[in-house]
């Protein structure tokens, strides 16, 4: 009973720990795109209210990316929603751990499904405490994501011509870092995520002349035809 | 754009963003996890932000151009794979990207 307790207790506290660092440690990412969105031209509360919204990292930064190319609205709002769509299939997964009771817990817990609470309560060892991890998780990362968005919005408006270049640099190294892990050995199926991802900068790269800025991050998705059929084993993952 | 087009977008997009997340938790199961629909899925993020990387870095408006941006990243791509954080990572190409830039005048 004792030493149950205390493992009880033990993976609480390394579920509070893991959470907490989570969230901590992606704050950084808040500064980036707050820094982000004022080199594309947004307000500073443009900004804010994306992070207290959208809440959702990827498609911040595209909507941003997007429309600091000179992109037009649907092209932005397009690129966004297509990155927000894995999303949804992190809601599918976590709907048997969370079992959020009622509409309005439902309504709630859905603004928090992101990579980072699907990650830490899909790694917890039991449903209370893949709650737990998402919930302080959750709740770890919107504010400190939030309070870092303002941070990085403010910072980058103050800044100077050649701190200016340094942001411009900045920017594609963040969009770099985010994509990094996919294309890492160990990741599920990484040389096809590779492959994926050359032929996407590369199908940009390609109509950034001939069309509209923009789309052609959006007209990018197209390489994911590479990615070939469903393999059974990742069906039954 | 101006700045109620750009409210406009920024609400959509983030409307749009929420429906997403909400319908993971609210329809059955079986109308997300098709074969086909999850590796679309897995495999948007790839092309989106290598898209992002090359549109961010190499062009302005509808032209190529090869300036400190690269620089900053090909410095950036070192660092990711040294596994530097990130904070070092943007760091890093920030002073590249400002290095080329004072010295290319």
């Amino acid at each position: 009973m004792v030493t149950s307790l205390v493992a009880v207790s033990d993976a609480r506290s390394a579920t509070l720990r893991d959470a907490m660092g989570l969230g901590l440690a992606v704050g950084l990412y808040g500064a980036a795109f707050g820094a982000a969105a004022d080199a594309a031209g947004l307000a500073v509360w443009q900004a804010v209210v994306l992070s207290a919204l959208m809440f959702t990292g990827a498609s911040q930064f595209a909507l941003v990316g997007v429309l600091g190319a000179g992109g037009g609205g649907p092209a932005a709002i397009g690129s966004a929603l297509l990155l927000g769509t894995r999303n949804t299939l992190y809601g599918v997964r976590l709907l048997p751990l969370l079992e959020p009771r009622g509409w309005w817990r439902r309504l709630g817990a859905a603004h928090w499904v992101i990579d980072e609470t699907t990650a830490l309560a899909v790694a917890a060892p039991d449903r209370r405490q893949a709650r737990l991890a998402f919930v302080v998780g959750g709740a770890t990362l919107y504010l400190t994501w939030n309070a870092t968005t303002v941070a990085g919005a403010l910072g980058a408006a103050a800044l100077g011509e050649t701190a200016r270049a340094a942001l411009d640099a900045v920017v594609p190294a963040a969009f770099l870092a985010l994509l990094w892990p996919r294309l890492q050995r160990g990741y599920p199926e990484a040389a096809v995520q590779r492959r994926v991802a050359l032929a996407g900068a590369a199908v940009a790269l390609l109509l950034t002349p001939v069309v509209p800025p923009g789309v052609q991050v959006v007209a990018a998705a197209v390489a994911v035809a590479l990615a070939g059929r469903p393999r059974p084993a990742a069906v039954t993952s | 754009m101006s700045g109620g087009t750009l409210w406009t977008v920024v609400l959509v997009a983030s409307l749009g963003c929420y429906l997403l997340k909400l319908a993971g938790l609210s329809v059955p199961s079986a109308w997300v996890q098709r074969p086909w629909v999850t590796r679309v899925v897995d495999f948007v993020p790839a092309a989106l932000l290598a898209a992002l990387v090359a549109v961010q870095a190499a062009t302005t408006d509808d032209r190529l151009v090869l300036d400190g941006r690269l620089a900053g990243l090909a410095v950036a791509a070192l660092a990711l794979a040294m596994r530097a954080p990130f904070i070092v990572v943007l760091v890093l190409a920030g002073a590249t990207g400002a290095l080329v830039h004072v010295l290319a005048g």
